[in-house]
């Protein structure tokens, strides 16, 4: 961690505490040491801590990302280390785990070390690199799965190259089992996704574009159900973005394959009409789907069929975004912006603000066999923002070095006011 | 919104005026052709009085205004109709008010796009002075002179009356 | 739900409901499309005069802009801009810059600097025009000349042009797309301008696999069986089919294409008597359309060439008139 020199106690008042059984409850917080030493009534009366003024402000353990682009090793144009886990403290993200879609490839202990040196000495937050599945992310030649897991990989993925085939996908699986790894996969069937670039439905019927049609996810989703409750691998399905997926991963759970899942939170703020003026910030990997799919994806948050939310943050430079729709390179800029679009669901009534919490820390942890708690004993790793107080993602306000947010031209309820890892402040810095 | 001007006091002018200018320059089977829209009209009647047998031709001088970088094209244009050849012939230019000169100059530019005519001679029924370019009428019903928010308009076409406005009005 | 987005027809109209772009028909209102006919009407009358040419656009510079090559569009348009008394330039991109890794952002820039006044566009990728649109320097109108499988709206309306000649109504009418309606920017286009001027019924006619999903939601109904689909027509279209739709297991032989969907005399007697065959061209004789009709009595195939013209006039003065005005009213001098 860069910052160093905190006091050794702080005691955060006034704000509401999110509880580890989910209850929102105004109380006091109290640190010590980078631990949590005491929660709400525990917390009064400690004498000498340096008291930080939470009123009006939801305390909330640090979130949690499964899926962040850090674009370092790269060549810089679209972000580094610095920048981008910088963006995710200001977002209110105190671990992220940093995506094998690097240049090169995260597919060797090498990589690995790399990435956790850098972040060891440039990011404020804890960094979890992931793992390729497959040499170079090409689908064909499984990685050096050992190495990666013991350089400190938490995952495995392949990203959105894929697999060749089913038997690529059979064997990463059973060699994967072996070192007891997660296998964090995409699901996406490359034969039915083609050029495709954009939900297969209204609005590519309407503009002629290229579509995606949703079974080229589920048709991959069962594909993978099946395969890992054979091999009986550790699967997490990431970013789904199709109702019916998460009925199957449903079903599967019912019938005990070990299965999770997360969504990339645009999925549920956004649909396919947002394409509907060829805007290039809404091409996304899997596409933005129907209304119905949106529905299904909220419906599988609250029930915790599916467990996390991510960002997968993508920032890009201008002029990956500054081309025809078909030419442009898919992905948002969302990591600052993930808890406002949150909460802009739970204005509408789709989630509560404690799900919601919950899918953004608890949820994507468990998924890595960790915890996010206010608890007393745990890593004092916290996120304090204000829900009501408004800003605009812009480029004065922007931290990451992509600005193709979500949202613009409309302020955002939700700033984040500190964000603390392991009791000392990644954002802002030098608070207080 | 006023009747001072007699219609038909104004079409015996306009006649009798065509009439002998027609004699002087010994043009004795004319072409008409009227600017739209109260320039068709006035040509309809005219083409009657003066016993014409030969349609009259209709010009919509849209395509040639010279205002189109300040006003753009007018929605409403419809097709000019010249039912006859321009090449050669005497044509009666008429239209309804003449002020800064500029429709009469598109007109012209777009009847020799017909091909080049022998001569064009010019009738309005009004003619209200405040001339832009060197183009007069060879006839004209009368002469006003309106107050600089004052406008007058040819409506019709049955039945055929002059519309006098404050330009403040609606 | 989405956040608030710029609409289509909102980056192809001034703040007074004209054009300033042609884009695509989506969203545009029947009185507009309207009004393209009757100004293209208006262009057919001065494309019968000795002098086939008005001074609309003197001195402004018009640049066809194809990165995808087709010479017949490019011809009509190039026509179309010279009866306006515009200057033209022909840019051949697709054999210049961009295969040279230049990307389109970086053409534009260069081209900018030519001072053009309008870019008639046609890109082999959906959207390219309107990302173009919204890059230009305000008062350079943007004329879409066929964008991927999106909008082909210039062929639409001149197609609409020729449909009101024959029929002169729209009303009532009950029109059928046959074809490759999938990757078929005409369709698309058709589609819309039928339904907004308001047609009885709009059919789709094709395969399986050369229909979009969700078409219905095109405003269209969708029918596979070509000889229950002539009944009642007043209008049939058929659309080019590309040789490459045989490779992709899209379709497995021109021969089966042809007696299923291909237009032949005995198929087309199943509609009105009076029914017109039309087809956007070029024509694949002998793959969807029999030389007998093609060449028939009730084709009106040659006539929609001379509207293309006129339409192309209509389009391009129309928009070019909505940025001047723009212009006009954007420097304050509004005032006589």
């Amino acid at each position: 961690m860069s910052v160093s020199s905190q006091p050794s106690r702080v005691k955060i008042v006034g704000g509401t505490l999110l509880l580890p059984d989910g209850q929102l409850q105004a109380g006091p917080l109290l640190i010590a040491d980078g631990h949590i030493s005491a929660v709400g009534a525990a917390a009064e009366g400690a004498g000498d801590a340096t008291v930080i003024n939470a009123e009006g402000c939801i305390v909330s353990p640090g979130l949690v990302d499964l899926w962040c682009n850090l674009r370092e090793p790269g060549d810089g144009q679209k972000g580094n280390i610095t920048s981008e886990t910088r963006a995710a403290a200001h977002g209110g993200f105190t671990t992220v785990c940093a995506s094998p879609e690097t240049s090169p490839v995260n597919d060797s202990g090498a990589v690995t070390h790399l990435i956790r040196d850098v972040s060891g000495s440039r990011s404020p937050i804890r960094v979890l690199p992931i793992g390729a599945t497959t040499k170079g992310l090409e689908g064909e030649l499984l990685s050096d799965m050992a190495g990666l897991v013991r350089a400190g990989c938490v995952a495995l993925a392949n990203g959105r190259g894929g697999f060749r085939d089913a038997r690529v996908l059979h064997r990463a699986m059973a060699y994967a089992r072996t070192f007891g790894i997660t296998l964090m996969l995409h699901p996406e069937n490359q034969a039915l996704a083609a050029d495709g670039y954009a939900h297969d439905g209204r609005i590519t019927t309407r503009l002629g574009l290229l579509g995606i049609p949703e079974v080229a996810e589920t048709t991959a989703v069962m594909e993978m159900l099946l395969l890992a409750e054979e091999t009986g691998v550790r699967l997490h399905l990431a970013q789904i973005s199709c109702g019916r997926s998460v009925q199957m991963i449903a079903e599967a759970r019912q019938r005990g394959v070990n299965v999770t899942a997360d969504v990339a939170m645009h999925q549920l703020l956004l649909t396919e009409e947002a394409l509907s003026g060829f805007d290039s910030r809404f091409h996304v990997r899997p596409p933005l789907r129907s209304e119905a799919d949106r529905q299904g994806l909220l419906e599988g948050v609250r029930t915790g069929v599916i467990g996390a939310i991510v960002s997968a943050h993508q920032p890009h430079d201008t002029a990956a975004k500054q081309a025809p729709l078909a030419a442009t390179e898919p992905g948002l800029s969302s990591v600052e912006s993930v808890l406002s679009m949150g909460l802009m669901l739970v204005e509408r009534q789709e989630l509560s603000l404690s799900v919601l919490l919950q899918r953004l820390t608890a949820g994507p942890a468990a998924v890595l066999g960790r915890k996010a708690a206010l608890e007393a004993g745990a890593i004092a790793d916290i996120c304090v923002f204000a829900p009501q107080e408004r800003w605009l993602a812009d480029s004065a306000s922007l931290v990451s070095a992509g600005h193709h947010v979500p949202v613009v031209n409309h302020a955002l309820h939700g700033v984040v006011r500190l964000t603390m890892v392991g009791g000392r402040t990644a954002w802002p810095s030098g608070y207080p | 919104m006023t009747a001072l001007l007699d219609m038909d006091e104004l079409l015996d002018t306009l006649e009798q005026g065509v009439r002998n200018m027609l004699e002087i320059r010994g043009v004795d089977n004319p072409a008409i052709i009227g600017i739209r829209t109260g320039g068709v009209w006035l040509a309809d009647l005219l083409g009657k009085r003066l016993g014409m047998t030969e349609p009259r031709g209709e010009l919509d001088i849209s395509f040639y205004r010279d205002d189109f970088s300040r006003i753009g094209l007018n929605p409403r244009v419809r097709p000019s109709s010249l039912p006859f050849e321009t090449e050669g012939r005497d044509i009666l230019l008429i239209d309804d008010v003449i002020m800064s000169g500029r429709t009469i100059r598109a007109a012209m530019n777009e009847i020799f796009d017909y091909g080049r005519p022998a001569s064009i001679m010019l009738a309005t029924l009004i003619d209200l002075g405040a001339r832009e370019l060197p183009v007069q009428p060879d006839v004209t019903g009368k002469a006003l002179s309106l107050k600089a928010d004052q406008r007058v308009k040819l409506k019709g076409p049955d039945p055929l009356h002059l519309e006098l406005r404050e330009a403040s009005q609606p | 739900m989405t956040t608030p987005q710029p609409s289509p027809d909102s980056v192809q109209l001034t703040a007074d409901g004209q054009l300033r772009h042609f884009l695509t028909l989506d969203g545009l209102s029947r009185e507009l499309l309207t009004d393209i006919l009757d100004t293209a009407d208006s262009f057919i009358e001065v494309g019968e005069r000795a002098i086939k040419k008005v001074p609309l656009l003197r001195g402004r510079t018009v640049v066809n802009l194809f990165f995808e090559s087709s010479t017949r569009t490019r011809s009509t348009f190039e026509l179309a801009a010279k009866r306006l008394s515009a200057d033209v330039l022909n840019l051949d991109i697709s054999t210049s810059a961009t295969s040279k890794g230049e990307s389109l952002s970086d053409t534009l820039l260069n081209l900018e600097a030519m001072a053009s006044d309008m870019f008639v566009v046609r890109h082999a990728q959906s959207g390219a025009p309107h990302f173009i649109a919204a890059s230009v320097t305000p008062g350079v109108a943007i004329i879409n000349a066929g964008d991927g499988r999106h909008a082909h709206p210039t062929q639409a309306m001149l197609d609409m042009l020729t449909i009101r000649q024959h029929k002169g109504r729209f009303e009532g009418l009950k029109v059928a797309i046959v074809g490759d309606i999938l990757h078929s920017r005409v369709a698309r286009s058709q589609i819309c301008a039928l339904n907004t001027l308001g047609v009885e019924e709009v059919r789709v006619i094709a395969p399986g696999t050369l229909l979009p999903s969700d078409a219905e939601h095109l405003g269209c109904t969708v029918e596979y069986d070509m000889e229950k689909g002539m009944r009642d027509l007043d209008v049939v279209i058929m659309l080019r089919l590309q040789k490459e739709r045989m490779q992709g297991a899209l379709l497995p032989s021109e021969q089966e294409f042809y007696r299923l969907y291909g237009l032949d005399r005995s198929k087309l007697a199943l509609a009105k008597p009076d029914c017109i065959v039309m087809h956007p061209g070029p024509i694949n004789r002998g793959v969807e359309i029999e030389s007998a009709v093609a060449d028939g009595p009730r084709s009106v195939i040659l006539n929609q060439v001379t509207n293309g013209i006129a339409v192309r006039m209509a389009v391009m003065s129309m928009a070019m008139g909505g940025q001047v005005t723009e212009r006009v009213s954007r420097l304050g001098e509004g005032q006589p």
